[in-house]
């Protein structure tokens, strides 16, 4: 009973939301463009400019006002809001690339509460507990939008944390051609699981489309080995061996060295060279290449 | 019952596997395998898996028995066309085949095996 009471009186205020705006649409976009100018820091207003403040704002309330016109306001999440949650999205996309922070972002949303209020205040003056029910539907509503820019604009940067990291690796992980036969990989920077799996699979893909029977790697760049990392090297050079192919560890720096055989890792059957020069010197050895220096 | 072919090849035997492998036809190439290698007296096994991209710890287990059974029997076994998933897979099992020899594709394997005989050949010659 006292459900449905709610229930009516709210479809009476989703009418008067959306009312509200539809008469005073005019005042409400110039005082919140002018409210957003406000809010806007020094720094942020030479990477947005007020034109494009403005016509965002105005897209919004066309957006927002035919959602609100649906009387769905509940839910954010409800199909009739699929247009503004879009529009949110691809605000949330263009301040992050303008490198804008998240507060910063979601202030689009939040500033438009006190222009609300006001001309919810002149429209019924006369009727305190409408306009209690009023506001506090509009800053359910507007918390909810709010809180939806947040996350899309987290989402969109994780999205390019994401990017940047798979750049990284597919980039940190090139295999080489040296010789006809013998490949290199020149790995640089930290060894972890992920990125020895990265590694392992390139250069055995590698192995088996350019037929090679050597491979390289170059360990030069990697700043410390420890148990896990020289596991994971222990792990490739198997690998390699069983799809038949020979491996050679290069770049083997004293301090490298010292900190292996201190860790008591086993790295007996592995062929380890202190340089590149040297490993591609014995790789062409082995493939019975030899070179003699003219005159 | 379906079976794994196993050609002949001068004094080497090729096994190709072709199908995907399951434990029973498993046991039974590694049984035709090793009756294979005493009736035809052979000096060396070539196994191609360059069409098998899946092996579990059991298949794994079975290459490297067959391995050394053939090398009792006196015939050395090479392992040749493992694909890359297969390698890792193999390796994350802990199972590195110690004692197998591998290479890239057969005809590296055969090369291989040739090598080894020859050498084999020259090491009695000297004996005696």
């Amino acid at each position: 009973m006292r459900d449905k009471n709610i229930r009516e009186q709210s479809v009476a205020n989703k009418n008067s939301l959306s009312q509200t705006i539809g008469k005073r649409r005019q005042i409400i976009q110039t005082q919140w463009v002018r409210q957003l100018g406000e809010v806007l820091s020094d720094s942020s207003k030479g990477r947005l400019s007020s034109a494009e403040v403005s016509q965002q704002a105005e897209q919004f309330l066309d957006l927002f006002n035919a959602a609100a016109e649906s009387r769905q306001l509940d839910d954010v999440h409800g199909s009739e809001w699929t247009e503004v949650r879009a529009f949110l999205d691809d605000l949330s996309r263009r301040r992050v690339a303008a490198g804008f922070a998240s507060d910063e972002t979601a202030t689009f949303i939040f500033s438009l509460k006190r222009v609300l209020f006001d001309v919810l205040r002149e429209e019924s003056a006369d009727d305190p507990a409408q306009f209690a029910a009023n506001i506090w539907q509009t800053t359910v509503l507007l918390d909810k939008l709010g809180l939806y820019t947040v996350k899309s604009y987290q989402k969109t940067r994780e999205e390019v944390i994401n990017r940047q990291q798979q750049e990284m690796l597919e980039l940190s992980t090139p295999v080489v051609k040296l010789w006809d036969g013998i490949l290199a990989l020149p790995m640089i920077g930290t060894l972890d699981s992920a990125r020895t799996q990265v590694v392992m699979e390139s250069l055995l893909q590698k192995i088996v489309e350019t037929e090679s029977q050597i491979a390289i790697i170059d360990i030069t760049g990697v700043p410390t080995v420890d148990t896990l990392v020289a596991q994971h090297l222990l792990k490739t050079v198997t690998a390699l061996r069983l799809m038949g192919a020979d491996c050679i560890i290069s770049g083997v720096r004293p301090q490298i060295a010292q900190t292996i055989v201190h860790l008591g890792v086993d790295l007996q059957g592995v062929t380890t060279k202190a340089n590149l020069a040297d490993a591609l010197a014995l790789a062409l050895k082995r493939s019975g290449i030899s070179f003699t220096r003219s005159a | 019952m379906e079976r794994i072919p196993i050609l002949r090849m001068g004094e080497f035997l090729l096994v190709t596997i072709q199908v995907d492998m399951h434990d029973q036809l498993a046991m039974s190439l590694q049984d035709d395998l090793t009756h294979a290698i005493d009736r035809q007296g052979a000096k060396g096994v070539l196994i191609d898996i360059s069409a098998l991209d899946m092996v579990d710890s059991f298949i794994g287990r079975m290459i490297a028995d067959i391995s050394g059974m053939a090398r009792i029997l006196d015939a050395r076994t090479v392992l040749v066309g493992m694909q890359p998933s297969v390698a890792i897979t193999l390796v994350e099992l802990g199972l590195s085949l110690p004692g197998v020899a591998t290479a890239l594709n057969v005809e590296r394997g055969m090369q291989l095996l040739r090598k080894s005989l020859s050498e084999s050949d020259a090491d009695t010659a000297t004996k005696r």
